[in-house]
């Protein structure tokens, strides 16, 4: 019945991970890795929140509803980023098949 | 009693679960009346507490996608203004977050296990002086951004740096928008979350919260720490991206 109480030394392992994790995205941002620096950087990052949400915010030791709920909150961002991304970076595909289609009637003329 | 025992047996767990509720009531008085138990009215305060905050991801979200867009449109502008932010001040300050984030969490905890009012206070003051310690350190850093003419107003807004051929003035500009509107609405998070640390302060020193009893505390501690998570994107993102181009520009400067 009574609430789980996450005992004091979990906070503190967190507590280092979080701050080592900070160190690393510092040092690998001053490295050159071409694409991968924001790979790199983003997968620190989420790994950061997980943890976070999993202990600071006691989620590990909570209800499925409450599980779900954040889940779904990232799932709705990720729908907003996807959806909107795919949209911006397709336009360019429609720009040059307009482009293809009009140069050779052109070209006839 | 008769009427409860037919219902337990002719309804299963949930009305046998009813039947016990008086008893519970009258046992603590910290459990509100439309609540069966102390355990079913925690979960309820957090599951609204966590509906809140998954709309705070959607109202970040809509700024963290308009950083992806104009990021991927002007790749080099964003570099070279991310490159002038500086750096080790936005790392402090994530320290900074990190620790009051550990220190909320020991509120949350010194109230969970009853401990004195003054080792909760104790946490939760030390919170509020880190969190202002951060806005102290942002406060320093928009001056520089005022003082190096990069609030990005027309009339005000100018990049003193050489531009390197596919930049514009307005693409670095764009940057500062989207970094003034992330940090303002994170700090303003910030002072929102100060102002509501303090009556819950106010309360723990008059020995309000106990074992039975310490939404407020433990609800506070999830919104801090999802602001804390916030900043956890933002400093790689607005503070870091440009970092390994740094030798590259200067190269280019020349």
């Amino acid at each position: 019945m009574s609430e789980h109480i996450v005992p004091r030394k979990v906070y503190f392992v967190v507590f280092g991970a979080l701050m080592v994790l900070t160190a690393l995205t510092v040092f690998a941002a001053n490295i050159d890795f071409g694409v991968l620096n924001d790979v790199i950087a983003m997968t620190i990052a989420v790994t950061k929140a997980v943890l976070v949400i999993l202990f600071f915010m006691h989620v590990r030791y909570g209800s499925r509803l409450i599980m779900l709920v954040v889940v779904a909150g990232f799932f709705w961002l990720a729908i907003l980023m996807v959806l909107t991304l795919s949209d911006y970076n397709s336009r360019k595909w429609v720009e040059q098949r307009v482009r293809q289609s009009t140069i050779p009637s052109e070209a006839g003329r | 009693m008769a009427t409860h025992e037919i219902a337990a047996t002719h309804h299963g767990p949930a009305a046998a679960h009813a039947a016990h509720v008086p008893a519970e009531h009258s046992a603590h008085a910290a459990l509100a009346h439309h609540f069966d138990n102390l355990e079913q009215q925690r979960e309820a305060g957090s599951l609204g507490m966590w509906i809140f905050l998954a709309q705070e991801v959607m109202f970040f979200g809509g700024l963290f996608l308009a950083y992806v867009i104009y990021r991927t449109r002007f790749p080099e502008a964003f570099a070279a203004a991310s490159n002038h932010l500086n750096w080790k001040l936005g790392a402090f300050n994530t320290a900074v977050l990190i620790c009051s984030s550990l220190t909320m969490a020991l509120a949350v905890w010194a109230a969970q296990v009853g401990r004195t009012r003054r080792t909760q206070v104790f946490f939760m003051a030390l919170t509020g002086l880190l969190g202002a310690t951060f806005l102290g350190v942002k406060a320093v850093e928009y001056y520089d951004k005022y003082r190096d003419h990069l609030i990005p107003v027309r009339g005000w807004f100018h990049w003193e740096q050489p531009l390197s051929a596919n930049v514009s003035e307005q693409n670095i500009q764009m940057f500062y928008w989207i970094y003034f509107a992330m940090t303002g609405l994170h700090a303003l998070h910030m002072i929102i979350g100060i102002a509501i640390l303090l009556p819950i302060m106010y309360r723990a020193w008059k020995g309000a919260y106990s074992p039975e009893y310490h939404a407020p505390v433990e609800l506070f501690g999830l919104y801090w720490h999802f602001v804390d998570i916030v900043w956890i994107f933002l400093f790689p993102l607005l503070y870091l991206l440009g970092a390994h181009y740094a030798g590259g520009h200067a190269a280019a400067g020349h």
